[in-house]
Protein backbone atom coordinates (compact mmCIF):
# COMPACT_ATOMS: atom_id res chain seq x y z
CA UNK A 1 0.00 0.00 0.00
CA UNK A 2 1.37 3.31 -1.02
CA UNK A 3 0.88 6.32 0.86
CA UNK A 4 1.76 9.76 -0.39
CA UNK A 5 4.54 10.67 2.16
CA UNK A 6 3.64 13.73 4.03
CA UNK A 7 6.56 16.25 3.71
CA UNK A 8 8.57 16.47 6.79
CA UNK A 9 7.99 20.06 7.32
CA UNK A 10 3.89 19.35 7.28
CA UNK A 11 4.64 16.71 9.64
CA UNK A 12 6.50 18.46 12.06
CA UNK A 13 3.53 21.27 11.93
CA UNK A 14 0.94 18.13 12.55
CA UNK A 15 3.02 17.52 15.39
CA UNK A 16 3.57 20.90 16.47
CA UNK A 17 -0.34 21.36 16.43
CA UNK A 18 -1.15 18.26 18.44
CA UNK A 19 1.04 18.67 21.09
CA UNK A 20 -0.16 21.72 21.40
CA UNK A 21 -3.88 20.94 21.99
CA UNK A 22 -2.42 18.01 24.39
CA UNK A 23 -0.96 19.72 26.77
CA UNK A 24 -3.90 22.52 26.98
CA UNK A 25 -5.57 19.36 27.70
CA UNK A 26 -3.81 17.99 30.17
CA UNK A 27 -2.00 21.03 31.81
CA UNK A 28 -4.91 22.25 33.93
CA UNK A 29 -5.29 18.65 35.50
CA UNK A 30 -1.82 18.00 35.78
CA UNK A 31 -1.59 21.41 37.36
CA UNK A 32 -4.16 20.61 40.04
CA UNK A 33 -2.60 17.33 40.72
CA UNK A 34 1.16 18.56 41.02
CA UNK A 35 -0.09 21.64 43.54
CA UNK A 36 -1.86 19.37 45.44
CA UNK A 37 1.15 18.09 47.28
CA UNK A 38 2.37 21.54 47.78
CA UNK A 39 1.98 23.97 50.63
CA UNK A 40 0.22 27.00 50.32
CA UNK A 41 3.07 29.60 49.71
CA UNK A 42 4.50 27.31 47.11
CA UNK A 43 0.96 27.48 45.46
CA UNK A 44 1.16 30.79 45.14
CA UNK A 45 4.70 31.25 44.68
CA UNK A 46 5.86 28.90 42.34
CA UNK A 47 2.56 27.41 40.77
CA UNK A 48 4.63 25.74 37.88
CA UNK A 49 7.10 24.02 39.77
CA UNK A 50 6.81 20.42 41.19
CA UNK A 51 6.38 20.26 44.99
CA UNK A 52 10.12 19.86 46.51
CA UNK A 53 11.19 18.35 49.54
CA UNK A 54 10.85 21.80 51.32
CA UNK A 55 7.41 22.85 49.53
CA UNK A 56 6.10 18.89 49.95
CA UNK A 57 2.85 19.20 51.99
CA UNK A 58 -0.10 17.10 52.63
CA UNK A 59 -2.25 19.29 54.59
CA UNK A 60 -4.83 19.17 52.03
CA UNK A 61 -5.65 16.29 52.13
CA UNK A 62 -5.32 16.13 55.77
CA UNK A 63 -8.48 18.89 55.89
CA UNK A 64 -9.86 17.14 52.97
CA UNK A 65 -9.82 13.78 55.29
CA UNK A 66 -10.73 15.21 58.36
CA UNK A 67 -14.29 17.47 57.45
CA UNK A 68 -15.51 16.10 54.30
CA UNK A 69 -16.58 12.48 54.30
CA UNK A 70 -15.20 11.38 51.32
CA UNK A 71 -14.80 8.00 51.78
CA UNK A 72 -18.39 7.66 52.10
CA UNK A 73 -19.61 9.70 49.48
CA UNK A 74 -16.87 7.29 46.84
CA UNK A 75 -19.02 4.60 48.35
CA UNK A 76 -22.07 6.11 47.62
CA UNK A 77 -21.15 6.90 44.36
CA UNK A 78 -19.60 3.13 43.70
CA UNK A 79 -22.55 1.51 44.55
CA UNK A 80 -25.03 3.63 42.81
CA UNK A 81 -22.98 3.39 39.54
CA UNK A 82 -22.33 -0.13 39.78
CA UNK A 83 -25.95 -1.31 40.90
CA UNK A 84 -27.07 1.01 37.77
CA UNK A 85 -24.82 -0.65 35.29
CA UNK A 86 -25.57 -4.19 36.45
CA UNK A 87 -29.25 -3.14 36.02
CA UNK A 88 -28.57 -1.55 32.56
CA UNK A 89 -26.98 -4.27 31.33
CA UNK A 90 -29.32 -7.08 32.31
CA UNK A 91 -32.45 -5.59 31.37
CA UNK A 92 -31.16 -3.57 28.64
CA UNK A 93 -29.43 -7.05 26.79
CA UNK A 94 -33.46 -8.64 28.04
CA UNK A 95 -35.19 -6.05 26.07
CA UNK A 96 -32.49 -6.19 23.16
CA UNK A 97 -32.92 -9.89 23.02
CA UNK A 98 -36.13 -9.73 22.94
CA UNK A 99 -36.17 -6.85 19.89
CA UNK A 100 -34.00 -8.63 17.85
CA UNK A 101 -34.61 -12.08 18.21
CA UNK A 102 -38.62 -12.55 17.97
CA UNK A 103 -40.94 -11.06 15.53
CA UNK A 104 -44.09 -9.73 17.02
CA UNK A 105 -46.93 -7.36 16.84
CA UNK A 106 -45.52 -3.82 18.37
CA UNK A 107 -41.77 -5.41 17.71
CA UNK A 108 -41.12 -1.88 15.88
CA UNK A 109 -43.06 0.38 18.05
CA UNK A 110 -41.86 -1.22 21.10
CA UNK A 111 -38.09 -0.51 19.82
CA UNK A 112 -39.08 3.48 18.46
CA UNK A 113 -40.45 4.26 22.21
CA UNK A 114 -37.40 2.28 24.18
CA UNK A 115 -35.29 4.93 21.59
CA UNK A 116 -37.15 8.03 22.85
CA UNK A 117 -34.81 8.39 25.35
CA UNK A 118 -31.64 8.41 23.50
CA UNK A 119 -32.46 11.95 22.61
CA UNK A 120 -34.68 13.61 25.30
CA UNK A 121 -33.16 13.73 28.34
CA UNK A 122 -34.32 12.06 31.39
CA UNK A 123 -33.70 15.87 32.65
CA UNK A 124 -36.69 17.01 31.78
CA UNK A 125 -39.17 15.32 33.63
CA UNK A 126 -37.67 16.10 37.10
CA UNK A 127 -40.45 18.28 38.10
CA UNK A 128 -42.35 14.83 38.13
CA UNK A 129 -39.50 12.59 39.02
CA UNK A 130 -39.27 14.56 42.64
CA UNK A 131 -43.05 14.25 42.79
CA UNK A 132 -43.08 10.51 42.24
CA UNK A 133 -40.00 9.79 44.48
CA UNK A 134 -41.55 12.39 47.35
CA UNK A 135 -44.91 9.91 47.28
CA UNK A 136 -43.11 6.56 47.22
CA UNK A 137 -41.07 7.89 50.35
CA UNK A 138 -37.72 7.55 48.45
CA UNK A 139 -36.05 11.04 48.38
CA UNK A 140 -32.96 10.40 49.70
CA UNK A 141 -31.90 7.39 48.89
CA UNK A 142 -29.57 5.81 46.52
CA UNK A 143 -32.21 3.57 45.25
CA UNK A 144 -33.99 6.47 44.12
CA UNK A 145 -31.00 7.85 42.25
CA UNK A 146 -30.51 4.02 40.59
CA UNK A 147 -34.00 4.18 39.50
CA UNK A 148 -33.05 7.16 37.61
CA UNK A 149 -29.83 6.23 36.14
CA UNK A 150 -31.00 2.54 35.27
CA UNK A 151 -33.70 4.45 32.75
CA UNK A 152 -31.67 6.98 31.99
CA UNK A 153 -29.22 4.20 30.87
CA UNK A 154 -31.70 2.11 29.31
CA UNK A 155 -32.40 3.61 25.90
CA UNK A 156 -28.70 3.63 24.25
CA UNK A 157 -27.62 0.27 25.27
CA UNK A 158 -30.89 -1.05 23.83
CA UNK A 159 -29.99 0.45 20.94
CA UNK A 160 -26.05 -1.06 20.86
CA UNK A 161 -27.02 -4.02 22.11
CA UNK A 162 -29.76 -5.14 19.58
CA UNK A 163 -27.47 -3.90 17.15
CA UNK A 164 -24.90 -6.52 18.23
CA UNK A 165 -27.53 -8.88 18.73
CA UNK A 166 -28.08 -9.30 15.12
CA UNK A 167 -24.58 -10.46 14.39
CA UNK A 168 -24.93 -13.79 16.55
CA UNK A 169 -25.58 -16.37 14.68
CA UNK A 170 -29.02 -18.00 13.66
CA UNK A 171 -27.56 -21.34 13.32
CA UNK A 172 -26.20 -21.36 16.86
CA UNK A 173 -29.76 -20.26 18.17
CA UNK A 174 -31.26 -22.94 16.30
CA UNK A 175 -28.99 -25.69 17.42
CA UNK A 176 -29.62 -24.99 20.97
CA UNK A 177 -33.39 -24.93 20.88
CA UNK A 178 -32.93 -28.65 18.86
CA UNK A 179 -30.86 -29.55 22.26
CA UNK A 180 -33.72 -28.76 24.34
CA UNK A 181 -32.67 -25.37 25.69
CA UNK A 182 -35.10 -23.02 26.69
CA UNK A 183 -35.17 -19.32 25.33
CA UNK A 184 -34.24 -17.99 28.29
CA UNK A 185 -31.08 -20.18 28.72
CA UNK A 186 -30.16 -19.93 25.10
CA UNK A 187 -30.24 -16.09 26.27
CA UNK A 188 -28.01 -16.74 29.44
CA UNK A 189 -25.75 -19.28 28.00
CA UNK A 190 -25.50 -18.82 24.59
CA UNK A 191 -26.33 -15.30 23.42
CA UNK A 192 -24.57 -13.36 26.62
CA UNK A 193 -21.20 -14.48 26.43
CA UNK A 194 -20.85 -13.23 22.77
CA UNK A 195 -22.10 -9.99 23.57
CA UNK A 196 -19.32 -9.50 26.25
CA UNK A 197 -17.15 -6.52 23.88
CA UNK A 198 -20.24 -4.79 23.28
CA UNK A 199 -21.44 -4.72 27.03
CA UNK A 200 -18.21 -3.76 28.26
CA UNK A 201 -18.40 -0.35 25.86
CA UNK A 202 -22.25 -0.21 26.81
CA UNK A 203 -20.79 -0.05 30.52
CA UNK A 204 -18.58 2.48 29.70
CA UNK A 205 -20.88 4.89 27.87
CA UNK A 206 -23.37 3.98 31.12
CA UNK A 207 -20.80 5.00 33.94
CA UNK A 208 -19.50 8.33 32.99
CA UNK A 209 -22.38 10.20 33.04
CA UNK A 210 -23.69 8.77 36.22
CA UNK A 211 -20.60 8.86 37.93
CA UNK A 212 -20.13 12.66 36.95
CA UNK A 213 -23.87 13.37 37.31
CA UNK A 214 -24.38 16.54 39.55
CA UNK A 215 -28.20 17.76 38.48
CA UNK A 216 -30.04 14.45 40.52
CA UNK A 217 -28.36 14.07 43.25
CA UNK A 218 -28.56 17.71 43.95
CA UNK A 219 -32.61 17.23 43.74
CA UNK A 220 -32.91 13.83 44.98
CA UNK A 221 -30.57 12.87 47.13
CA UNK A 222 -28.92 16.15 48.64
CA UNK A 223 -28.51 14.07 52.28
CA UNK A 224 -25.45 13.78 54.07
CA UNK A 225 -25.49 9.86 53.93
CA UNK A 226 -26.42 9.98 50.35
CA UNK A 227 -23.87 12.59 48.99
CA UNK A 228 -22.14 11.07 45.77
CA UNK A 229 -18.68 12.21 45.28
CA UNK A 230 -19.64 14.72 42.52
CA UNK A 231 -21.90 16.35 44.90
CA UNK A 232 -19.61 15.81 47.89
CA UNK A 233 -17.03 17.79 46.43
CA UNK A 234 -19.05 20.53 44.79
CA UNK A 235 -20.29 21.12 48.41
CA UNK A 236 -17.03 20.62 50.42
CA UNK A 237 -14.96 22.68 47.82
CA UNK A 238 -18.00 25.57 47.88
CA UNK A 239 -17.27 25.15 51.93
CA UNK A 240 -14.01 25.89 51.70
CA UNK A 241 -13.63 28.47 48.65
CA UNK A 242 -10.87 30.08 50.43
CA UNK A 243 -8.08 27.12 51.75
CA UNK A 244 -6.95 26.35 48.48
CA UNK A 245 -4.83 23.65 49.51
CA UNK A 246 -7.87 21.64 50.38
CA UNK A 247 -9.95 22.41 47.38
CA UNK A 248 -6.83 21.19 45.32
CA UNK A 249 -6.56 18.25 47.49
CA UNK A 250 -10.62 17.78 46.83
CA UNK A 251 -10.27 18.25 43.20
CA UNK A 252 -7.32 15.66 42.89
CA UNK A 253 -9.04 13.44 45.37
CA UNK A 254 -12.02 13.32 42.57
CA UNK A 255 -9.38 13.29 39.79
CA UNK A 256 -7.47 9.72 40.73
CA UNK A 257 -10.42 7.22 40.41
CA UNK A 258 -11.25 8.30 36.52
CA UNK A 259 -7.42 8.77 35.95
CA UNK A 260 -6.41 5.99 36.90
CA UNK A 261 -9.67 3.90 35.53
CA UNK A 262 -8.99 5.75 32.27
CA UNK A 263 -5.17 4.73 32.28
CA UNK A 264 -6.44 0.63 32.87
CA UNK A 265 -9.64 1.20 30.15
CA UNK A 266 -8.46 3.95 27.36
CA UNK A 267 -7.80 1.23 24.48
CA UNK A 268 -10.82 -0.09 25.38
CA UNK A 269 -13.07 2.78 25.56
CA UNK A 270 -11.49 4.46 22.38
CA UNK A 271 -12.14 1.17 20.83
CA UNK A 272 -15.89 0.89 21.74
CA UNK A 273 -16.41 4.81 20.48
CA UNK A 274 -15.04 3.93 17.12
CA UNK A 275 -16.21 0.88 16.74
CA UNK A 276 -19.70 1.11 17.26
CA UNK A 277 -20.70 4.81 17.46
CA UNK A 278 -20.67 6.26 13.95
CA UNK A 279 -23.61 4.40 11.73
CA UNK B 1 -49.10 -3.65 24.80
CA UNK B 2 -48.94 -6.76 26.60
CA UNK B 3 -51.53 -8.44 24.35
CA UNK B 4 -49.70 -7.12 21.35
CA UNK B 5 -46.03 -8.78 22.86
CA UNK B 6 -48.14 -11.97 23.02
CA UNK B 7 -49.96 -12.28 19.85
CA UNK B 8 -48.79 -15.13 17.90
CA UNK B 9 -45.96 -15.01 15.53
CA UNK B 10 -47.43 -16.74 11.93
CA UNK B 11 -44.63 -16.88 10.15
CA UNK B 12 -42.08 -18.28 12.55
CA UNK B 13 -43.71 -20.77 15.25
CA UNK B 14 -47.20 -21.93 13.93
CA UNK B 15 -47.31 -24.03 16.52
CA UNK B 16 -46.08 -22.59 19.51
CA UNK B 17 -48.80 -21.39 22.05
CA UNK B 18 -48.84 -17.97 24.02
CA UNK B 19 -44.87 -16.76 23.68
CA UNK B 20 -44.28 -15.45 27.94
CA UNK B 21 -40.25 -15.53 27.26
CA UNK B 22 -40.51 -12.58 25.12
CA UNK B 23 -42.75 -10.44 28.11
CA UNK B 24 -40.13 -11.40 30.69
CA UNK B 25 -37.62 -10.37 28.28
CA UNK B 26 -39.14 -6.83 27.73
CA UNK B 27 -41.13 -6.38 30.94
CA UNK B 28 -38.21 -5.17 33.38
CA UNK B 29 -36.74 -2.43 30.81
CA UNK B 30 -40.71 -1.12 30.08
CA UNK B 31 -41.45 -0.89 33.55
CA UNK B 32 -38.12 1.25 34.82
CA UNK B 33 -37.93 3.65 31.48
CA UNK B 34 -41.82 3.82 31.55
CA UNK B 35 -42.24 4.46 35.18
CA UNK B 36 -39.22 6.57 36.14
CA UNK B 37 -38.79 8.49 32.53
CA UNK B 38 -41.78 8.47 29.80
CA UNK B 39 -44.31 8.85 32.58
CA UNK B 40 -42.71 11.36 34.36
CA UNK B 41 -41.93 13.41 31.42
CA UNK B 42 -45.82 13.13 30.23
CA UNK B 43 -46.65 14.39 34.09
CA UNK B 44 -43.99 17.43 33.52
CA UNK B 45 -45.51 18.74 30.49
CA UNK B 46 -49.32 17.98 31.61
CA UNK B 47 -48.24 20.14 35.04
CA UNK B 48 -47.31 23.16 32.30
CA UNK B 49 -51.10 23.69 31.73
CA UNK B 50 -52.02 23.65 35.79
CA UNK B 51 -51.10 25.98 38.45
CA UNK B 52 -52.55 26.39 42.00
CA UNK B 53 -55.61 28.38 42.37
CA UNK B 54 -56.45 29.22 45.94
CA UNK B 55 -54.19 26.38 47.11
CA UNK B 56 -55.78 24.00 44.47
CA UNK B 57 -54.33 22.47 41.42
CA UNK B 58 -56.60 24.00 38.45
CA UNK B 59 -56.10 23.69 34.85
CA UNK B 60 -55.15 27.00 33.45
CA UNK B 61 -54.38 26.48 29.65
CA UNK B 62 -51.49 27.78 28.49
CA UNK B 63 -51.75 30.87 31.28
CA UNK B 64 -47.97 29.55 32.35
CA UNK B 65 -46.49 30.29 29.12
CA UNK B 66 -48.27 33.79 28.85
CA UNK B 67 -46.62 34.88 32.16
CA UNK B 68 -43.47 32.91 31.67
CA UNK B 69 -43.15 34.66 27.98
CA UNK B 70 -44.64 38.12 28.82
CA UNK B 71 -45.04 38.99 32.70
CA UNK B 72 -42.23 41.76 33.78
CA UNK B 73 -41.22 39.32 36.06
CA UNK B 74 -40.54 35.91 34.39
CA UNK B 75 -40.21 36.99 31.12
CA UNK B 76 -37.19 38.98 30.85
CA UNK B 77 -35.54 36.51 32.72
CA UNK B 78 -36.64 33.70 30.52
CA UNK B 79 -35.44 35.31 27.32
CA UNK B 80 -32.42 36.24 28.55
CA UNK B 81 -31.23 32.46 29.69
CA UNK B 82 -32.98 31.67 26.16
CA UNK B 83 -30.64 34.14 24.69
CA UNK B 84 -27.96 32.75 26.61
CA UNK B 85 -28.84 29.54 25.82
CA UNK B 86 -28.45 30.11 21.66
CA UNK B 87 -25.05 31.90 22.51
CA UNK B 88 -23.68 28.99 24.16
CA UNK B 89 -25.00 26.43 21.69
CA UNK B 90 -23.22 28.98 18.72
CA UNK B 91 -20.21 28.79 20.72
CA UNK B 92 -19.87 25.07 20.63
CA UNK B 93 -20.60 24.81 17.23
CA UNK B 94 -18.01 27.46 15.98
CA UNK B 95 -15.16 26.44 17.85
CA UNK B 96 -16.21 22.77 19.57
CA UNK B 97 -16.57 20.97 16.16
CA UNK B 98 -14.42 22.88 14.16
CA UNK B 99 -11.67 22.37 16.07
CA UNK B 100 -12.29 19.22 17.17
CA UNK B 101 -12.91 18.22 13.14
CA UNK B 102 -9.20 19.51 12.84
CA UNK B 103 -7.99 17.45 15.55
CA UNK B 104 -9.79 14.20 13.92
CA UNK B 105 -8.40 14.87 10.48
CA UNK B 106 -4.73 15.24 12.04
CA UNK B 107 -5.05 12.20 14.21
CA UNK B 108 -6.31 9.95 11.12
CA UNK B 109 -3.25 11.19 9.32
CA UNK B 110 -1.78 7.02 8.33
CA UNK B 111 1.54 5.99 10.57
CA UNK B 112 1.45 9.27 12.82
CA UNK B 113 3.71 9.00 15.67
CA UNK B 114 1.98 9.26 18.99
CA UNK B 115 -1.00 9.17 17.86
CA UNK B 116 -2.52 6.92 20.53
CA UNK B 117 -0.75 9.20 22.98
CA UNK B 118 -2.72 12.46 21.68
CA UNK B 119 -6.19 11.03 21.16
CA UNK B 120 -5.73 9.49 24.95
CA UNK B 121 -4.59 12.85 26.39
CA UNK B 122 -6.96 15.05 24.45
CA UNK B 123 -10.09 12.97 25.50
CA UNK B 124 -9.12 13.12 29.48
CA UNK B 125 -11.37 16.17 30.17
CA UNK B 126 -14.04 14.80 28.65
CA UNK B 127 -14.37 11.98 30.94
CA UNK B 128 -13.97 14.42 34.31
CA UNK B 129 -17.34 15.91 35.88
CA UNK B 130 -17.87 19.63 35.16
CA UNK B 131 -17.41 19.68 38.84
CA UNK B 132 -13.73 19.14 38.55
CA UNK B 133 -13.63 20.98 35.49
CA UNK B 134 -15.41 23.68 36.54
CA UNK B 135 -12.99 24.10 39.53
CA UNK B 136 -10.08 23.71 37.80
CA UNK B 137 -10.58 26.43 35.48
CA UNK B 138 -12.21 28.83 38.25
CA UNK B 139 -8.70 28.33 40.09
CA UNK B 140 -6.50 28.92 36.53
CA UNK B 141 -8.67 32.09 36.09
CA UNK B 142 -8.69 33.43 38.82
CA UNK B 143 -6.52 36.74 39.08
CA UNK B 144 -5.62 35.22 42.80
CA UNK B 145 -3.30 32.39 41.74
CA UNK B 146 -2.45 34.37 38.13
CA UNK B 147 -1.75 31.44 36.35
CA UNK B 148 -3.14 32.78 33.14
CA UNK B 149 -1.75 36.32 33.49
CA UNK B 150 1.61 34.59 33.98
CA UNK B 151 1.00 33.12 30.74
CA UNK B 152 -0.02 35.91 28.89
CA UNK B 153 2.99 37.99 30.14
CA UNK B 154 5.22 34.74 28.10
CA UNK B 155 3.62 35.61 24.77
CA UNK B 156 3.64 39.88 25.52
CA UNK B 157 -0.27 40.18 26.42
CA UNK B 158 -0.80 40.26 30.57
CA UNK B 159 -2.54 43.96 29.52
CA UNK B 160 -5.42 41.89 27.92
CA UNK B 161 -6.13 39.93 30.82
CA UNK B 162 -8.90 40.32 33.02
CA UNK B 163 -11.33 38.40 35.66
CA UNK B 164 -13.15 37.00 32.54
CA UNK B 165 -15.08 35.06 34.73
CA UNK B 166 -15.88 38.15 36.98
CA UNK B 167 -17.44 40.35 34.14
CA UNK B 168 -20.91 40.55 32.81
CA UNK B 169 -19.35 40.97 29.39
CA UNK B 170 -17.34 38.42 29.09
CA UNK B 171 -18.24 35.64 31.50
CA UNK B 172 -20.90 33.81 29.21
CA UNK B 173 -18.29 33.08 26.68
CA UNK B 174 -15.58 32.11 29.11
CA UNK B 175 -17.86 29.20 30.42
CA UNK B 176 -18.81 28.54 26.89
CA UNK B 177 -15.34 27.94 26.10
CA UNK B 178 -14.75 26.01 29.59
CA UNK B 179 -17.06 23.58 28.33
CA UNK B 180 -15.71 23.50 25.17
CA UNK B 181 -12.53 22.44 26.65
CA UNK B 182 -14.06 19.70 28.47
CA UNK B 183 -16.37 18.22 25.26
CA UNK B 184 -13.80 18.49 22.29
CA UNK B 185 -13.10 15.17 23.09
CA UNK B 186 -16.62 13.86 21.53
CA UNK B 187 -16.64 15.32 18.13
CA UNK B 188 -13.12 14.48 17.50
CA UNK B 189 -13.76 11.11 18.23
CA UNK B 190 -17.00 10.47 16.42
CA UNK B 191 -15.51 12.46 13.58
CA UNK B 192 -12.35 10.80 13.89
CA UNK B 193 -14.24 7.39 13.36
CA UNK B 194 -16.19 8.04 10.44
CA UNK B 195 -12.39 9.06 9.26
CA UNK B 196 -10.87 5.69 9.53
CA UNK B 197 -14.02 4.30 8.12
CA UNK B 198 -13.06 5.45 4.91
CA UNK B 199 -11.80 3.03 2.77
CA UNK B 200 -8.18 3.20 1.95
CA UNK B 201 -9.26 2.65 -2.09
CA UNK B 202 -10.89 5.62 -2.09
CA UNK B 203 -8.07 7.88 -1.16
CA UNK B 204 -5.76 5.84 -3.22
CA UNK B 205 -7.93 6.73 -6.20
CA UNK B 206 -7.96 10.28 -5.33
CA UNK B 207 -3.91 10.64 -5.13
CA UNK B 208 -3.86 8.65 -8.24
CA UNK B 209 -5.79 11.55 -9.61
CA UNK B 210 -3.35 14.39 -7.99
CA UNK B 211 -6.20 15.55 -5.07
CA UNK B 212 -3.93 15.19 -1.99
CA UNK B 213 -3.27 17.36 1.34
CA UNK B 214 -5.65 20.35 1.75
CA UNK B 215 -7.92 19.47 -1.23
CA UNK B 216 -8.24 15.78 -0.82
CA UNK B 217 -9.75 16.91 3.21
CA UNK B 218 -11.89 19.12 1.66
CA UNK B 219 -13.02 17.30 -1.24
CA UNK B 220 -12.80 13.65 -0.56
CA UNK B 221 -13.10 13.14 3.47
CA UNK B 222 -14.92 16.02 4.19
CA UNK B 223 -18.23 15.07 2.56
CA UNK B 224 -17.78 11.56 3.02
CA UNK B 225 -18.04 12.68 6.92
CA UNK B 226 -20.71 14.85 6.75
CA UNK B 227 -23.51 12.22 7.86
CA UNK B 228 -20.88 12.07 11.10
CA UNK B 229 -20.52 15.55 11.95
CA UNK B 230 -24.79 15.68 11.55
CA UNK B 231 -25.16 13.78 14.62
CA UNK B 232 -22.13 15.71 16.15
CA UNK B 233 -24.23 18.64 15.79
CA UNK B 234 -27.27 17.37 17.54
CA UNK B 235 -25.71 15.59 20.46
CA UNK B 236 -24.26 19.15 20.74
CA UNK B 237 -27.55 21.26 20.58
CA UNK B 238 -28.93 18.50 23.05
CA UNK B 239 -26.70 19.05 25.51
CA UNK B 240 -26.12 22.11 25.55
CA UNK B 241 -29.85 22.85 25.50
CA UNK B 242 -30.56 20.75 29.02
CA UNK B 243 -26.27 22.23 30.49
CA UNK B 244 -26.59 22.98 34.10
CA UNK B 245 -23.70 21.32 35.84
CA UNK B 246 -20.84 24.08 34.85
CA UNK B 247 -22.52 26.55 34.98
CA UNK B 248 -24.08 25.66 38.83
CA UNK B 249 -20.61 24.88 39.73
CA UNK B 250 -18.67 28.32 38.63
CA UNK B 251 -21.27 30.53 38.72
CA UNK B 252 -23.69 28.98 41.11
CA UNK B 253 -27.27 29.10 40.97
CA UNK B 254 -28.13 32.49 40.18
CA UNK B 255 -25.43 32.42 37.20
CA UNK B 256 -23.69 35.00 38.21
CA UNK B 257 -22.53 38.01 37.46
CA UNK B 258 -25.86 39.41 37.20
CA UNK B 259 -27.47 36.88 35.47
CA UNK B 260 -25.32 37.31 32.46
CA UNK B 261 -24.81 33.16 32.25
CA UNK B 262 -27.79 32.24 33.05
CA UNK B 263 -29.10 29.34 30.68
CA UNK B 264 -32.96 27.49 30.28
CA UNK B 265 -30.96 24.56 32.93
CA UNK B 266 -29.75 26.60 35.24
CA UNK B 267 -33.20 29.05 35.44
CA UNK B 268 -35.08 25.61 35.75
CA UNK B 269 -33.30 24.54 38.51
CA UNK B 270 -33.89 28.30 40.77
CA UNK B 271 -37.73 28.29 39.54
CA UNK B 272 -38.50 24.80 40.06
CA UNK B 273 -36.47 23.69 43.46
CA UNK B 274 -35.75 27.64 44.52
CA UNK B 275 -33.05 29.29 45.33
CA UNK B 276 -32.41 31.55 48.87
CA UNK B 277 -35.58 34.01 49.39
CA UNK B 278 -37.32 32.48 46.28
CA UNK B 279 -39.47 29.69 46.87
CA UNK B 280 -39.50 27.00 44.55
CA UNK B 281 -42.59 27.02 41.82
CA UNK B 282 -43.78 23.75 40.75
CA UNK B 283 -45.90 24.69 38.12
CA UNK B 284 -43.45 27.45 36.06
CA UNK B 285 -40.96 24.41 36.87
CA UNK B 286 -42.79 22.28 34.77
CA UNK B 287 -43.37 25.30 32.18
CA UNK B 288 -39.80 25.82 31.53
CA UNK B 289 -39.30 22.14 31.26
CA UNK B 290 -41.87 21.78 28.86
CA UNK B 291 -40.35 24.45 26.67
CA UNK B 292 -37.04 22.78 26.96
CA UNK B 293 -38.54 20.01 25.67
CA UNK B 294 -39.73 21.70 22.95
CA UNK B 295 -37.08 23.18 21.98
CA UNK B 296 -35.23 20.09 22.03
CA UNK B 297 -37.80 17.84 20.20
CA UNK B 298 -37.79 20.27 17.68
CA UNK B 299 -33.93 20.28 17.36
CA UNK B 300 -34.14 16.43 17.19
CA UNK B 301 -37.09 16.68 14.20
CA UNK B 302 -34.84 18.82 12.09
CA UNK B 303 -32.34 16.72 12.32
CA UNK B 304 -33.76 13.63 11.88
CA UNK B 305 -36.58 13.97 9.11
CA UNK B 306 -34.49 17.54 7.48
CA UNK B 307 -30.95 16.97 8.03
CA UNK B 308 -30.05 13.32 8.50
CA UNK B 309 -32.10 12.00 5.33
CA UNK B 310 -30.85 14.83 3.04
CA UNK B 311 -27.31 14.14 3.69
CA UNK B 312 -25.91 12.10 1.09
CA UNK B 313 -24.62 8.71 2.68
CA UNK B 314 -22.04 6.65 0.90
CA UNK B 315 -21.90 2.77 0.67
CA UNK B 316 -18.51 1.16 0.83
Amino acid sequence: MSKARMSPLRSSFVHLALAGYTAVALFPVLLTIVNSFKDRNAIFRTPLAPPTANTFSLVGYETVLKQGDFVGYFQNSLIVTVISIFFVLLFGAMAAFALSEYRFRGNTMMGLYLAIGIMIPIRLGTVAILQGMVAAGLVNTLTALILVYTAQGLPLAIFILSEFMRTVSDDLKNAGRIDGLSEYAIFFRLVLPLIKPAMATVAVFTMIPIWNDLWFPLILAPGEATKTVTLGSQVFIGQFVTNWNAVLAALSLAIFPVLILYVIFSRQLIRGITAGAVK
Amino acid sequence: MSSAIMSEDSIQTPARAKRWHILVFLLPAFVIYSAVMILPLVETLRLSLFNTVDGQSTFVGFANFQVLFGQERWAADFWRALKNNFIFFAIHMLVQNPLGIALAAMLSIPKLRLATFYRTAIFLPTLLSFVIVGFIWKLILSPIWGITPFFMDLVGLKAFFAPWLGRPGSALIAVSLISVWQNIGIPMMLIYAALLNIPDEVIEAAECDGVTGWSQFWKIKLPLVLPAIGMVSILTFVGNFNAFDLIYTVQGALAGPDGSTDILGTLLYRTFFGFQLQLGDRSMGATIATVMFLIILAGVSLYLFGIQRRVRRYQF
